[in-house]
């Protein structure tokens, strides 16, 4: 059965109409179209689908749309104000080729932008360490590691 | 926008409002030239390469798809090195059957070799010709005219490349080009252009196929059998039909598929039809034995692939020493990061197909052949998926997407599988034995080889053929046949590229009993683990260097040239109890990209490995973008320790159980070793294909240093046992 719920994404309310158990990320993929958080196991393994709960790093694909309350959920959209203003987190992505097939960025970008919140000058193992949630097949781990160690040096 | 009418040979095609996906590499108009024949890639015109706009900017057309090993940004690269341009006024347009040529698969690390040189010779060509256009225009000698962002300039006279071509695109034939500026300016070429896809990519724009949103657009999941061979037992479809969500249920044969306006309605439905029906036990695949000893107790058909004329008459006395060994790796899975999804549309008689697969040409074909369509009614769009490191599940996802479709007309249907039945269902790398044996002379040189393998095919691709796509099996079960194969895949790089007085090499090719398919590197994984780990157990019983041994049987100064330099890069290193080098090294295919490995682990009292660095040495011959380049082996690297260090495919009795990230773990963030990737670029050579390099080498290195580290070799993978 539908219900309604009104939730706060990127600075903006939202009213959709679903199934409360709906994971956030179809809501937002779906309801939304922000397409930056991506199905990638859909059980919490992998990090594809993290977004922002209130500044913490949480997979969208294990939270049901009833659960969000009035918590501010961010998605990777809203971290650059602009194509020319990025995040100094993406920047440094792009600076550092952190990316090859980009499936993993959206997870990676969101869990280091929590972590350099949290802990803005983090030390290499507290960096893995956060990061572990977030799965790459690619084989960009020391790539990533490299623009967080920028990000973290940048105004 | 002006239409151009002056000619009834071109037509515009709209390509619609998915563009609006982000992949802003793909401008809105795009020219077909409707005379075209793509398939004949070796006779194609410039025009089906490379297009001028109105604006000046250039169109290159690729067959080849983006995997994330950034051939696009490549491919982009030569075109404006040659045309001797700004790079942002070039664009690129991914393979499409109405649109790009046929360049067959994006696979085999060929990418570079083929396409991006097709383009480079377009673009040269278009250079040469546009100032021979212009000499005319301007009344001037061509040495007096210049190329440059587009426009062409001579003393006293300019002219913009749009305006010299009035609308006309070039269509002569590719002819050798008089000279390319790769070779001599390489302003770009050779130079570490940045991705120009990352941009949108860091911002979570849309740019995947499973990005894709079209107006109307329905979810579809597929319910699936209990095994390969599973057919349905039993089905209410008149229940099933009176769900709730539901906006349709399509069922041939074994084939089910639910559709519905709602993503998490389609996935709880499928759920639930599949606790409706029931399904037969499948043939029973050998769970409780060693796989090692099924397999090698299986028919096989045996190929002498290479015997020395005199291997039968071959002398006794210059032996000193034999030696033999056995290698052994399972089933390991491809793991895309995105499950395999597709989008189809089926109107007006019409299919049209938005996919991740690598070759939209022979899949065209395959899907034309299950569905019973006119190959002209099939329309295939490449868009980017995730990484999928060979043949996954994309094909399949996009032949079920089409049949949906083609039973569900009017809407297009996105079907995204679960990453469970991409665990489940996509086809593996085949388990690999190989054996060794090797006699030594006085001198330490191998004087008789002896290499044995068994192995499954290693490519099932579609190929145009409707058997070959999962769907067909459960749609047309009275005329499923196993799936065919490559053959050459297993005996990919079995031939060592050293030199040995006599060598003989038997294949034995089973059918395992698990699906599979092309997974980076094929066989060469397999066999290189087996003949690197090998070099290194004779070289330490010939008491050398496993460096210096490697070289002593090598004549090739390329070869040499990378294995001394890996030596140079790891001299330095003072070796620590408990610590160990090992090294890997091959040529890609024996004709590719050079790459040798070097791996420092450290093993602890209580035998955990630690692998705390690793490097590489990569020829690819000219390299067109150096970052590029070394983000392949990297990624090549650790995707290869990942497989060595812990993976297998586990399935029980009916089907695969390796389903997800716990039951299938892969390398995380704090098991990556430090990395560190040198390359020798030869600017004088061709370019040559180096995605699939480091996957052998670096799992040889690894194994090599845990030797060298703790004294325990080993010969069967995945290293992690539980």
């Amino acid at each position: 059965m539908k219900q309604s719920f009104r939730i706060k994404v990127n600075d903006q309310v939202h009213l959709v109409h679903t199934d409360p158990e709906t994971p956030l990320l179809y809501v937002l993929r779906n309801d939304l179209a922000y397409k930056a958080p991506k199905y990638g196991c859909g059980l919490g393994q992998c990090g594809a689908c993290m977004i922002l709960f209130n500044d913490t790093a949480t997979p969208s694909c294990q939270l049901q749309v009833q659960a969000v309350g009035n918590a501010s959920v961010t998605t990777l959209e809203k971290l650059s104000e602009s194509a020319d203003i990025l995040h100094k987190v993406q920047q440094s992505f792009i600076e550092e080729q952190a990316a090859q097939c980009g499936y993993c960025t959206n997870g990676m970008i969101i869990t280091a932008v929590a972590l350099l919140i949290k802990d803005p000058n983090p030390s290499e193992n507290s960096i893995r360490t956060a990061m572990n949630m977030v799965l790459c097949r690619c084989g960009v781990y020391m790539r990533v590691l490299k623009a967080i160690q920028k990000a973290a040096q940048m105004k | 926008m002006q239409q151009n009418r002056r000619t009834s040979r071109r037509s515009f095609i709209h390509t619609g409002g998915w563009l609006s996906i982000g992949f802003s590499l793909v401008p809105v108009w795009v020219k077909a030239d409707i005379s075209r024949n793509p398939d004949k890639k070796t006779e194609q015109p410039i025009n089906a390469w490379l297009q001028v706009q109105e604006d000046g900017k250039v169109l290159v057309l690729t067959g080849k798809m983006e995997l994330g090993q950034g051939i696009l940004t490549a491919i982009m690269q030569v075109a404006a090195e040659e045309l001797n341009c700004s790079i942002d006024l070039v664009h690129i347009q991914m393979a499409d059957t109405d649109l790009t040529p046929n360049e067959g698969y994006t696979a085999g690390s060929q990418s570079i070799e083929s396409s991006a040189m097709s383009v480079r010779n377009a673009a040269a060509n278009a250079r040469e010709i546009l100032i021979e256009m212009a000499a005319t225009e301007f009344q001037l000698p061509e040495t007096l005219i210049n190329l440059k962002n587009g426009n062409l300039t001579g003393p006293g006279k300019s002219i913009s490349i749009q305006n010299l071509l009035k609308g006309q695109q070039l269509t002569q034939d590719l002819r050798i080009p008089k000279s390319y500026l790769s070779k001599s300016k390489r302003t770009l070429v050779g130079h570490p252009v940045p991705r120009k896809d990352l941009a949108e990519i860091v911002q979570g724009k849309p740019h995947f196929v499973h990005d894709l949103q079209l107006k109307d657009m329905l979810h579809a999941r597929i319910i699936r059998p209990a095994g390969y061979t599973s057919r349905l037992e039993s089905i209410d479809e008149n229940t099933i039909r009176k769900l709730p969500g539901l906006a349709g249920f399509i069922r041939k044969n074994d084939f089910l598929a639910v559709v519905s306006t709602d993503e998490y309605q389609a996935i709880k439905l499928a759920g639930k039809i599949q606790s409706m029906i029931s399904w037969s036990k499948p043939v029973q695949l050998p769970a409780g034995d060693s796989l090692k000893s099924v397999l090698k107790k299986l028919s096989a058909d045996t190929t002498i692939e290479k015997q020395s004329i005199d291997w039968n008459a071959r002398q006794e006395h210059d032996e000193v020493l034999s030696f033999s060994a056995s290698y052994y790796k399972p089933y390991i899975m491809h793991g895309a990061m995105g499950p395999s999804c597709s989008v189809a549309l089926y109107k007006k008689g019409e299919l049209t197909i938005w996919t991740h697969s690598q070759g939209v040409f022979p899949l065209r074909k395959a899907i034309a052949g299950l569905l019973n369509l006119e190959e002209n009614k099939i329309h295939v769009k490449g868009l980017q998926g995730a990484g999928c490191y060979g043949h996954n599940g994309a094909d399949d996802v996009a032949a079920e997407a089409a049949t949906i479709a083609y039973n569900y007309p009017n809407k297009p249907i996105r079907l995204q599988w679960m990453r469970q039945e991409e665990h489940a269902w996509e086809p593996y790398s085949t388990p690999m034995l190989m054996d060794l044996k090797a006699s030594l002379d006085k001198n330490g040189k191998i004087t008789r080889w002896h290499y044995e393998l068994w192995s499954d095919v290693h490519g099932t691709r579609p190929g145009g053929n409707a058997n070959n796509l999962l769907p067909f099996h459960y749609l047309y079960p009275e005329k499923s046949k196993p799936m065919t194969g490559f053959k050459g895949g297993a005996i990919r790089n079995a031939e060592p590229y050293y030199n040995f007085d006599q060598q003989k090499i038997v294949s034995h090719i089973f059918t395992g009993p698990l699906r599979r398919s092309s997974l980076r590197g094929l066989g060469a994984y397999g066999n290189i683990f087996a003949i690197e780990s090998f070099m290194e157990e004779l070289a330490e019983k010939a008491g050398q260097h496993p460096i210096s041994f490697r070289i002593a049987h090598s004549t090739d100064p390329r070869s040499i040239a990378c294995l001394k330099k890996i030596q140079e890069l790891t001299n330095y290193i003072k070796i620590s109890q408990g610590e160990g080098i090992g090294f890997g090294f091959s040529r890609y295919k024996n004709t590719a990209a050079w790459c040798a490995v070097a791996a420092l682990v450290k093993t602890d009292p209580t035998n955990n490995i630690n692998i705390e660095k690793m490097w590489a040495v990569v020829d690819a011959g000219e390299t067109i973008n150096p970052d590029g380049l070394k983000n392949q082996i990297e990624g090549g690297m650790l995707q290869s320790i990942s497989w060595a260090l812990m993976e297998k495919v586990g399935f029980d009795t009916n089907h695969i159980n390796s389903l997800h990230w716990r039951t299938y773990p892969i390398l995380r963030f704090r098991q990556a070793p430090a990395l560190e990737v040198i390359i020798i670029d030869r600017v004088e050579e061709s370019p040559l294909g180096a995605g699939e390099a480091a996957q052998g080498p670096a799992t040889a290195a690894l194994v090599n240093a845990i030797y060298a580290s703790s004294g325990k070799r080993i010969r069967e993978l995945p290293i992690n046992k539980k």
